[in-house]
């Protein structure tokens, strides 16, 4: 079987970004003074606790960021349809889905036609059976999937038990083999491994490693019990249409991580250029760009959203020969929320470099530079920037959570992703209603809950680790505390 | 000070007459009429005479801005702008789809807002000020570390599972308040009670924490020294002197919300039932009606232009130091 490379532009924009980071990461190792507060947030054990977490998600979120078309089996080739003579499904998949058929195997493909439990072995509606008598019969049924390996669905418990164990098991195995890798790196080297190790369990190397090893057991137990009992039955239950939950979860990361990350992204050259050009050069550009992100932050944020989404949805809808396929569309959708979410939070950034560029414009450094005849756009980008730069990261790490939580707001009052785009926010959506069920159809929103929850606050606690360990001011007015109140 | 408020106020019409024209681009320039009469009347079926018809009924079918066809002065008053746009400028924004007046609307609909906006306002504003005294009281302390642990987790938590899970504990399970629906605004403190009590709750996390910052700030500053040096006790020193400096940037930071209170919250009003601004504009989002959004942008925006005058009246009043040029 062959496949076809699909970049959507989320894609894209997203392995330009990882590219960005590593470029980024490469400059601060070489740079003492860049280091510095990085090695603060990474002597934090809770940043380095979340930092675990957010990789996780990241890992996630990026194998399923590489999409691809595979070649259909059966291939009936027109020789309009395929000219190269091998005809593509229209169908695009990820490396996650792949995976996920692969992991869940038999659970893979086929879904049930409705709700059902958690490691249920029946569906959670009643339906009319016919009897081998010919009698009918309102029963649960069986579910097509989730627990058919079992003859007697009395076993379940035990059956239950017996994979959750297998799957700790597994957890405990895969930990071990990604903490001996740790240790390698750790300890630069084999040699000496029970050293390495001890310090690490004893918390004694400069970086506190015990943290995340702590953070990659819970996570590898998790995973081991999530693959070993979700390959047989659906560890988080199936939605309205039958789709497995835990799949469905794993697939809104993706989601979360683009708003997150892309919608700084967009807005981030923007608004640094606009801030601090509008603080250097003061003037009639001063009050051009303030002009402009006064009227921009004065318009309700929602309903501008909300103006601009509907407005690209009939884009949409009026050119459909430049979306093929239905995940063309939907990813068209999300960069334009992404892009308009960032014209709508941009502002706020640039009023902060605006305020400090004019402090630094009258410091002596710049003065000097420019009596030295360096010209405007040196003195922006060579001077100025790199001393706003923990400005910028802070609000890039802040605003991440910040859009993770408007994205599943966005996608209830309905102007948030295509609903064909799997996202926490849709999956709220379809299961806000169902709370108001007898028996309660709980499991939707509680997975939800949990991946949104893990991610948001992993994000939020390492935000405030950065932004103590960025901001010089603070860094300042704490000593100054503790000289003083002598409580803090 | 008469100057500079008039100032203020002619910048706040600069900037009315840019977000005018920012929606006026967004909703007739980037599609156009047609357009949107296409995706109204559904689909790519529709006849050219059913899109002219929809758009002579709405006033559509004139040209945008500048019409050739008419004579003197109405070469520009008969056109889309001047009739749709510049028209919100003197409070004529027509009708909605369904053939309502929308100013009517807005005026019936801004008191059941403003029911549920104003107690969350006041009562999230007391919470959060004594929630952050309290941290700063005890800054650095165990109690203060915890707390700020639950409030990032408060943070953290989406306000639809904080609307979710409290219509499921108290009206579903404990069955204290209705689930959702209005009766009026003195008459039905038992449709009002749960939004505000769950609008509070969402509003601590970040509120609280900003608040607390301001105080520990504020503790650092030299006037505390100096009453610390006169053996005043910590309650006083807290609760006399600094809480007093410190509302000075939490009030008149709150100040710029005041009016935006009017516009409802969305996702509040729309999950509770509530006839109020919200509600009215989410209704708006997902039929697509168009002209009840571009009338929503415009109202909210006035009101936020009208919030950022008072935080600069409210500068002067509070804190004598500063002077208006």
């Amino acid at each position: 079987m062959s496949i076809t490379p699909v970049l959507l532009l989320t894609d894209a924009l997203l392995w330009l970004l990882v590219l960005a980071v590593a470029a980024y990461a490469w400059n601060v190792r070489r740079h003492e003074h860049l280091l510095a507060p990085w090695v603060k947030v990474r002597q934090n054990p809770i940043a380095m606790a979340c930092a675990t977490v957010l990789a996780a998600y990241a890992l996630v979120g990026l194998a399923d960021s590489l999409h691809f078309r595979s070649s259909t089996a059966a291939a009936p080739a027109s020789a309009t349809a395929a000219p190269a003579g091998r005809q593509y499904s229209v169908e695009v998949k990820s490396l996650l889905d792949v995976l996920i058929a692969q992991a869940f195997g038999p659970m893979a493909g086929k879904s049930e036609k409705t709700y059902s439990e958690p490691l249920a072995t029946h569906s959670f509606a009643k339906e009319t059976i016919e009897a081998p008598g010919g009698v009918q019969a309102r029963e649960y049924p069986r579910l097509a999937v989730g627990g058919a390996h079992l003859k007697d669905p009395a076993d379940r418990a035990g059956d239950i038990a017996w994979r959750a164990l297998a799957g700790l098991a597994a957890g405990c195995g895969l930990w071990l083999v990604l903490g001996l890798l740790l240790c390698v790196w750790v300890g630069r080297g084999f040699t000496r491994l029970p050293h390495t190790w001890r310090a690490i369990w004893h918390n004694t190397t400069p970086a506190p490693w015990r943290p995340v090893l702590i953070t990659l057991l819970v996570i590898c137990l998790l995973a081991g019990v999530a693959l070993v009992l979700g390959s047989r039955y659906h560890l988080l239950g199936t939605d309205k249409v039958g789709q497995d939950v835990l799949g469905l979860s794993l697939k809104s990361i993706r989601t979360g991580l683009v708003m997150g990350t892309l919608t700084t992204m967009v807005m981030l050259p923007f608004a640094v250029l606009a801030g601090l050009t509008a603080g250097y050069l003061k003037g009639w550009v001063d009050d051009l760009i303030v002009y402009i992100y006064t009227t921009l932050s004065s318009i309700p944020g929602v309903l501008l959203i909300a103006a601009a989404i509907l407005m690209t949805t009939v884009y949409i809808d009026a050119h459909p020969d430049l979306f093929p396929t239905t995940l063309q569309r939907a990813d068209f959708r999300l960069l334009a929320l992404c892009v308009i979410l960032g014209i709508t939070s941009w502002t706020g950034l640039c009023r902060l470099l605006r305020g400090e560029a004019l402090k630094l414009r009258e410091l002596d450094y710049i003065v000097a530079a420019k009596a030295f005849g360096v010209g405007r756009l040196r003195v922006i980008t060579r001077h100025m920037l790199p001393n706003v730069m923990h400005l910028i990261t802070i609000t890039a790490v802040m605003d991440f959570s910040a859009m993770v939580l408007t994205e599943a707001v966005l996608s209830y009052v309905g102007v948030g992703v295509d609903p064909t785009t799997n996202s926490f926010g849709t999956m709220i959506n379809a299961a806000r209603l169902e709370i108001s069920r007898e028996p309660v159809v709980w499991w939707l929103l509680a997975s939800a809950f949990f991946f949104m929850l893990s991610l948001v606050l992993a994000a939020n606690l390492f935000a405030d680790v950065v932004q103590e360990a960025f901001d010089p001011r603070r860094v300042v007015k704490r000593a100054r505390l503790r000289l003083l109140g002598g409580r803090a | 000070m008469m100057a500079y408020i008039l100032r203020r106020i002619g910048y706040g019409l600069l900037v009315l007459i840019g977000v005018n024209l920012i929606t006026f681009w967004l909703f007739f320039t980037v599609n156009t009429p047609d357009d949107i009469a296409r995706i109204q009347l559904g689909g790519k079926r529709v006849t050219a005479d059913a899109i002219s018809k929809w758009k002579a009924e709405r006033g559509y079918d004139k040209p945008l801005v500048y019409n050739a066809q008419a004579t003197g002065g109405k070469k520009f008053t008969e056109t889309i702008y001047y009739e749709k746009s510049a028209a919100m400028f003197v409070l004529d924004f027509g009708q909605s789809d369904d053939g309502r007046d929308i100013w009517y609307e807005i005026r019936t609909r801004a008191g059941p807002s403003l029911a549920i906006a104003i107690p969350t306002f006041i009562i999230g504003l007391g919470v959060n000020i004594s929630f952050a005294l309290l941290l700063a009281l005890f800054r650095g302390t165990r109690f203060d570390f915890s707390s700020q642990i639950f409030l990032i987790v408060m943070m953290s938590i989406s306000t639809l599972f904080f609307i979710i899970g409290g219509q499921f504990v108290f009206s579903k399970i404990w069955r204290l308040v209705p689930v959702s629906g209005f009766d009026g605004i003195f008459d039905g403190w038992r449709f009002i009670a749960l939004p505000v009590l769950i609008g509070v709750t969402t509003s601590i996390g970040s509120s609280t924490r900003l608040y607390r910052t301001i105080f520990i700030e504020e503790v650092g500053r030299d006037y505390v020294r100096t009453a610390r040096a006169k053996g005043l006790s910590e309650l006083t020193v807290m609760f006399k002197h600094v809480l007093k400096n410190g509302m000075i940037p939490v009030l008149t930071g709150v100040v710029v919300v005041i009016p935006v209170l009017f516009m409802g919250s969305l996702l509040f009003e729309s999950f509770f039932g509530i006839p109020g601004l919200g509600s009215y504009t989410i209704e708006a989002i997902q039929s697509q009606d168009f002209g009840i959004v571009r009338s929503m942008v415009f109202i909210g925006t006035v009101l936020y232009v009208l919030g950022l005058i008072l935080t600069d009246i409210s500068y002067t009043l509070v804190d004598p130091r500063v002077r208006l040029e």
